[in-house]
């Protein structure tokens, strides 16, 4: 029998809630991880029993969990990220040259094909990646060094690489974002890497051609179209058409288009998903209304979609890492808010319901489709 | 043996109950404790020193014998009731946060 598994990480431990393939009633776990930062957790592509999970602490720092069972039990793997060589500076908020620190994890992205090959998104900014199950880490380096490093500098949450997306028809080809610095690409395999930010327009950056500096919220992509992207930048929500050589604005008549979480229908790769959030400095949903916005024209064409969402009162925010997908025949989409709801639809984003209402604030939200 | 309480989350981790236990030979010392807990418990290497300078973390307390030793060498040799098991030394998590 298909059902789904929602993988969910928040300030306070992570959950995995699952349902059927009717996505009714569903089952939450206890708690695991109780107390510790929950940053992101993903199944592995090639088997499903394979989770990775970032858990993290400001007393007791980085640890790596890894289950083979689907998230009924854990164990510690890997937690040394060491940057490869003499890590240099990057940015300071004022400008000035800063060391490069390890803080954390902030996403884990598993391999395609091999459930032993996983990726992670670090801050301060670099690309890790393991092949032994998370045992062991190496920096995949050229990213950092390819230039530009020395002028990255942080977002407000820090400097962290949070995206990664694996191009299903390349394997030597992917995709990274980093607040506050843009969006790169890699077509060998992580050796070497090019900053994909033209078209971007950032209100903060006076010269209108510069490569790097962008704040780059989340990048999602279809599986069957690996060149189209579509990404929620700060402000401004942006498509390519040629794997990020040129980006354009697609944010159309959404009301705002200040946002953290983006991603694409299961079955549609027209159709994409956001969360309009008021603005950098108010960060909740215009008039308390909380409200998914979906666009079945690739974008600049969005509905507002608000069956079964609170419509007063609401004042949550929806983090970069907070949205997805499922894969049954009628996609499931999935969010989850700072106020510790996760919300999911069964058709595509017209009805929603609660899952669960009061989970510690959530960070992301993942799903693993099963057969 | 040497006595170790571990803070509540790293028992977790460690999936220990209440004290731990450690052999070491030689010197008492912060540094030689410690190594010892690491070894016989490896996912705790990163979570109370650094991994590689090992350094304490910022937010990790070490006591015994209602002292603060947190900020003692670690080559210093701990108190005597320490190195002959009548004390444990406790690692903490220190108070921070709203």
């Amino acid at each position: 029998m298909s059902g789904v598994r929602v993988l969910v990480g928040t300030r306070k431990g992570a959950f995995v809630l699952t349902s059927d393939e009717k996505r009714q009633k569903w089952d939450v776990s206890q708690p695991h991880f109780a107390g510790w930062e929950m940053y992101h957790l993903k199944g592995s592509p090639a088997d499903p029993d394979r989770i990775y999970a970032s858990q993290s602490s400001g007393w007791f720092g980085q640890q790596i969990q890894r289950s083979d069972d689907g998230g009924k039990t854990w164990k510690p793997v890997g937690n040394k990220f060491a940057y490869d060589g003499v890590p240099g500076t990057h940015q300071w908020y004022d400008g000035t040259p800063h060391p490069w620190e390890f803080k954390r994890v902030w996403h884990l992205e598993p391999s395609l094909s091999d459930p032993d090959t996983v990726y992670a998104g670090i801050e301060d900014a670099a690309l890790f990646r393991s092949t032994d199950g998370g045992q062991n880490w190496e920096e995949l380096s050229g990213l950092r060094g390819h230039g530009s490093g020395p002028r990255w500098q942080p977002g407000a949450g820090g400097m962290c690489l949070h995206t990664i997306v694996l191009d299903p028809a390349d394997p030597k080809r992917m995709f990274i974002a980093i607040s506050a610095a843009g969006a790169f690409r890699t077509d060998d395999g992580g050796k070497t890497w090019k900053p994909i930010n033209r078209g971007l327009r950032s209100e903060y950056i006076p010269d209108p051609n510069a490569d790097v500096g962008h704040c780059v919220h989340r990048i999602a992509m279809h599986p069957s179209r690996p060149d189209v992207l579509f990404m929620q930048k700060h402000w401004d929500v942006m498509r390519t058409d040629d794997a990020g050589e040129n980006w354009k604005e697609v944010s159309g008549n959404l009301p705002t288009d200040f946002g953290f979480a983006i991603d694409v229908h299961a079955h549609e790769p027209e159709t994409i998903f956001v969360v309009p959030i008021k603005s950098d400095s108010e960060h909740f949903p215009l008039e308390g209304k909380l409200r998914v916005y979906r666009s079945r024209t690739g974008g600049n064409e969005w509905e507002a979609l608000t069956n079964g969402l609170p419509q007063s009162n609401c004042y949550v925010n929806v983090l970069r890492d907070a949205m997805a997908v499922d894969r049954l025949d009628s996609c499931g989409v999935y969010f989850g808010t700072t106020g510790g709801q996760v919300y999911a639809s069964a058709n595509g984003g017209d009805s929603w319901a609660p899952i669960v209402r009061d989970l510690p604030s959530v960070l992301s939200v993942e799903v693993q489709t099963l057969s | 043996m040497i006595r170790v309480v571990l803070p509540p989350h790293l028992r977790t981790l460690a999936r220990v109950g209440g004290e731990v236990e450690v052999q070491v030979s030689g010197p008492v010392t912060q540094r030689v404790v410690l190594d010892a807990v690491e070894a016989r418990y490896p996912m705790l290497r990163g979570a109370i020193r650094d991994h590689d300078t090992l350094k304490r973390r910022a937010f990790v307390r070490f006591y015994a014998c209602e002292q603060d030793l947190s900020h003692e060498s670690p080559d210093a040799s701990l108190p005597e009731e320490v190195a002959e098991g009548k004390e444990p030394l406790l690692i903490v998590g220190a108070l921070a946060g709203g």
